[in-house]
């Protein structure tokens, strides 16, 4: 194949009908300058609303966070120089954005101060990306990582079991003071291993087995996998009452399954397991049901004269925010209590921006995930589309499930924001997921870039 | 496969859409039904974000605001709170507003959108005026020597300027202080319940939330009614009235507390408040000009806001003769909140003209800018000025020789009436002692000041020597306080 490939290669002259990309690394440094600038403003917002002072720590933040921006442009300058311009740029913003929410909320809590370890994470967080972006020179190198990955995801999953509940979730392991949460790293394993599996796997699990009705389904040996995965996020729902990384897996799957093999027959079994699993959850999980009824009557505690919960504070902090919001610094979104710096960030962000606010951070998601499906569409090898398509859809089904958990869209279900919330096990897992859909579109553009590499 | 990441990548975009659309329900759509909600704190901390307007008295704040630094950030103050609860009110973050500071909320708290310094600005910007100020007609001085006066006994007084409705004095006592009350702490609450326990309710507003039989101090009503409809026209001719007179249809008989009311004239039945007279007098009038007359003077209205709502004085329109008998002299179903018989001495010193009374003479803006001033009120004509020429000299008779002496002021013309009002099963209870009255400086050109008071356990025995003894001087150091200070004023300028 290479050898046919390049024996065409050299009887072509170098050809003028390939397109040659820009590769606009300096407009990705213009975003990056913007997006450092854009949340130093915003630091220094807080302050004028606050104290009607700059805060004393703006310039040396804007400083570390601009640094830590350079440090990672100079990376994809000199390994991923065709990258797509947006990821990381976009990748900066909502990480100093924040970073900015978080020391805005610490200001409610003295007691409390989440920022510099979110600075702390951050920083180990583009350190992975720039260590991914050098080390990694070809993503196709994690196909043969196949089974370690999976192995890797699932110890990671189970893991947490060991570890005592916290508000009523197994999702953490705490190690010197440190809380991890294991579950964050293995979204990316598992990413990787589906790609990888439905790229070696998909004509046998789209052509072969046998034929019910209008379903084609795979035979026992293609399907154990699957089943055995499916098991696996059943078992972490129950085991560790964690509604939402059950939810991400299953959609991440089910939209790999069908991007692989296009058989809209798996979707319907997808969803009929997810639904049933959900259901019987629902019925026999309290924990679980307690999530659906307040989804339901988010003020229900309201009227049974307990006062508002976490998700009517939520939808109150919103509701203030209107359409142009309070301004950084100004609303009152702590009142929703635990976990307003990490799943109802976003309630922050909706009161003190607005309806403006909230969609922008919305679009900018939005905007990662289409630059991700865009490298998977350019990509002409299996296993770079799938890896591409799952990493981004990662992105998308993880700010949908928890965005619209605490707009009152779905049932709440305990998930970090991506890049904005509290949370050093996701912002890390956030970086490398960035990471790698650099390195992914690096080479989708690159194939553009000049005769002879496929 | 591109055709399937196309459709996943639409999925996705799927779920933006509904993101954005959910986001755009729960910020625009129904963001005013979340604001409202009763567990949305939002509301309140905007609320108490900044200092409160004032309330001023004789150009002084009476009230004040504190910084707590907590969420609910200022708290309202009070200098002389137990002096002007019956006008102020309490304002507190957890029981509510009352009186002025409910009245007065939006100006106060900085809501009102005549604050705004253009339309819609603070929809716009989302910001909140700094509350405005409430400036009162209350006399300090006025009002000092009626709390004074009273001593703590229950009762009230209200004092009015006639020729304005301005209300000089509003007094209730025993009062309380509206201060405890203005957080959102324990002692808050224990204050509550401490002030809601006491059987002297203190924070009821006998001034203008409480009725009182008013007993003799009706027969200016029932004498002016039977002025304007003819029945009398010598006021010395012998009436001619039994001592004691059975009302019409009963046996029952109705004495007098003093001699000689017998066929006795009308002049002196008013000095002497003959009961029997005026009862006779009442059902002679009948009821229709009789109901007419306390009409005009103010009974059976339930909507006067001084702003904030009176209590509605009656006079029953419903009754047989013996009732309208007793109603004629302040007995039966005939109430009235000390501001009614206010009112009733304040049109008899304005020529038989009825004003409105109110408490808010003007309110300012933050700034110092006038943002509303107290319009012109409703006049009603309560009787023929000639009616209230004769009234006038009656009651100066009351002052001058008669059961009010102690009213009298030198270097004034006064004019009063005394009542003393039973109540209770069998008239058994301590009865109310009342005095209404007018004042007009010798170098005045009309009456100045008129008083209502009432003592609720007025210690002397039955009769209107009580009402004289003891309501008396309280009207006297009221009505003394505003003439000293209006010596050199016009009335009304």
């Amino acid at each position: 194949m290479s050898k046919a490939g390049i024996t065409v290669a050299t009887a072509d002259p170098p050809a003028p009908a390939v397109r040659r990309l820009p590769r606009r690394r300096g407009i990705e440094l213009a975003l990056i300058v913007l997006a450092v600038l854009l949340s130093v403003y915003g630091y220094c917002a807080v302050g004028l609303a606050r104290d009607g002072t700059v805060p004393p720590g703006a310039a040396g933040y804007g400083a570390g966070l601009g640094v830590l921006a350079l440090l990672a442009h100079l990376a994809v300058r000199l390994r991923a120089p065709h990258a797509d311009p947006l990821l990381l740029p976009i990748g900066v913003l909502l990480n100093g954005l924040g970073l900015v929410l978080i020391y805005r909320l610490d200001l409610e809590t003295p007691g409390d101060r989440a920022a510099p370890a979110q600075l702390v994470w951050s920083t180990l967080g583009v350190a992975l990306f720039i260590l991914v972006v050098l080390l990694l020179r070809d993503h196709r190198v994690l196909q043969r990582y196949t089974y370690v990955c999976v192995v890797a995801a699932l110890v990671l999953l189970t893991l947490p079991i060991l570890f005592p509940a916290v508000n009523g979730a197994r999702i953490w392991i705490r190690i010197a003071g440190f809380s991890i949460q294991p579950g964050e790293f293995a979204k990316v394993l598992l990413a990787v291993f589906f790609a990888a599996y439905l790229a070696a796997n998909r004509n046998a699990l789209a052509c072969t087995g046998r034929r019910i009705w209008k379903l084609q389904l795979p035979t026992g040996r293609v399907l154990g996998p699957i089943v055995a995965v499916w098991l696996v996020s059943v078992g972490v729902l129950i085991l560790e009452r964690d509604l939402g990384t059950s939810l991400l897996f299953f959609g991440l799957f089910v939209v790999l399954l069908y991007v692989a093999t296009g058989r809209t027959g798996w979707i319907a079994v997808g969803l009929l397991l997810a639904a049933l699993g959900a259901v019987a959850v629902g019925r026999l999980e309290p924990h679980v049901h307690g999530r659906i009824e307040t989804w339901l009557h988010p003020f229900a505690s309201i009227e049974a004269g307990e006062g508002a919960n976490q998700l009517a504070q939520s939808l109150f902090a919103f509701a203030e925010g209107g359409l142009l919001g309070t301004g950084l610094g100004l609303g009152h979104s702590v009142f929703i209590g635990f976990a307003v710096k990490s799943d109802f960030i976003l309630a922050t962000a909706g009161e003190e921006l607005g309806f403006a606010g909230l969609s922008a951070v919305f679009l900018l998601y939005g905007l990662l995930v289409e630059r991700g499906y865009r490298a998977g569409l350019a990509l002409r090898e299996p296993f770079g589309r799938l890896l591409a398509v799952g990493l981004a859809s990662l992105v998308a089904l993880q700010v949908f499930v928890i965005a619209g958990g605490v707009t009152g869209l779905i049932p709440l279900t305990g998930m970090a924001m991506p890049f904005l919330a509290q949370g050093g096990s996701s912002v890390v897992t956030n970086w490398a997921i960035v990471a790698l859909l650099v390195r992914v579109s690096d080479s989708a553009r690159r194939q553009y870039d000049g005769p002879g590499t496929p | 496969m591109t055709r399937h990441i196309r459709h996943a990548g639409f999925f996705c975009a799927l779920l933006l859409v509904a993101l954005l659309v959910n986001a755009a329900r729960v910020q625009v759509v129904q963001a005013p039904a979340y604001d409202r909600n009763p567990a949305n704190r939002r509301p309140d901390i905007t609320r108490y974000e900044q200092p409160r307007g004032d309330i001023l008295v004789g150009g002084r704040p009476v009230t004040g605001s504190k910084d707590t630094r907590e969420h609910l950030r200022y708290e309202r103050t009070y200098t002389d709170g137990p002096l002007y609860a019956p006008v102020t009110g309490f304002a507190s973050q957890l029981y509510g507003t009352t009186l002025l500071e409910h009245s007065e909320d939006g100006i106060l708290s900085g809501s009102d959108p005549m604050l705004a310094p253009f339309p819609l600005w603070n929809d716009f910007t989302r910001s909140r005026n700094p509350g405005g100020d409430v400036v009162t007609t209350l006399d300090p001085d006025a009002q000092r020597a009626a709390y004074q006066g009273l001593a703590g006994r229950k009762g009230a007084v209200a004092a009015l300027e006639p020729s304005t409705g301005r209300i000089l004095a509003l007094v209730s006592t025993p009062s309380y202080d509206p201060q405890p009350l203005s957080g959102n702490g324990a002692a808050a609450s224990r204050a509550w319940k401490r002030l809601n326990a006491d059987r002297d309710r203190p924070m009821l507003n006998r001034a203008v939330r409480q009725t009182y039989p008013p007993g003799s101090t009706f027969k200016v009503v029932t004498l002016a009614a039977a002025l304007d409809a003819g029945v009398v026209k010598d006021l010395d001719a012998p009436t001619d009235s039994p001592d004691p007179y059975t009302l019409p249809g009963t046996r029952t008989r109705l004495s007098n507390a003093s001699r000689g009311c017998a066929d006795a004239s009308l002049r002196e039945a008013f000095t002497l408040s003959c009961n029997t007279v005026f009862a006779k007098l009442g059902v002679e009038v009948g009821v229709t000009d009789m109901t007419a007359t306390a009409h005009a003077f103010g009974f059976n209205n339930g909507d006067l806001r001084i702003p904030f709502p009176a209590a509605r004085s009656t006079f029953d329109t419903t009754v047989d003769q013996a009732q309208l008998a007793l109603s004629s002299i302040g007995q039966y179903n005939t109430r009235a909140t000390p501001l009614q018989m206010a009112m009733v001495a304040a049109a008899v010193a304005n020529g038989g003209q009825v004003r409105e009374p109110y408490l808010v003479e003007r309110t300012v803006r933050s700034g110092g800018s006038i943002l509303a001033t107290a319009g012109s009120r409703a006049i009603r004509q309560a009787m023929y000025p000639s009616t209230a020429v004769r009234l006038r000299a009656l009651m100066r008779e009351v002052v001058e020789d008669g059961t009010g002496r102690r009213a009298a002021i030198r270097g004034a013309r006064v004019g009063g009436k005394t009542g003393t009002a039973q109540h209770g099963r069998h008239n058994s209870s301590t009865p109310y002692a009342w005095f209404i009255s007018w004042a007009q400086g010798d170098r005045d050109l009309a009456p100045r000041v008129a008083v209502a008071v009432v003592v609720e356990d007025a210690e002397a025995d039955r009769g209107d020597i009580s009402g004289g003894g003891d309501a008396a001087p309280i009207a006297r150091a009221v009505m003394e306080a505003v003439l000293k200070k209006e010596r050199d004023r016009l009335p009304g300028s």
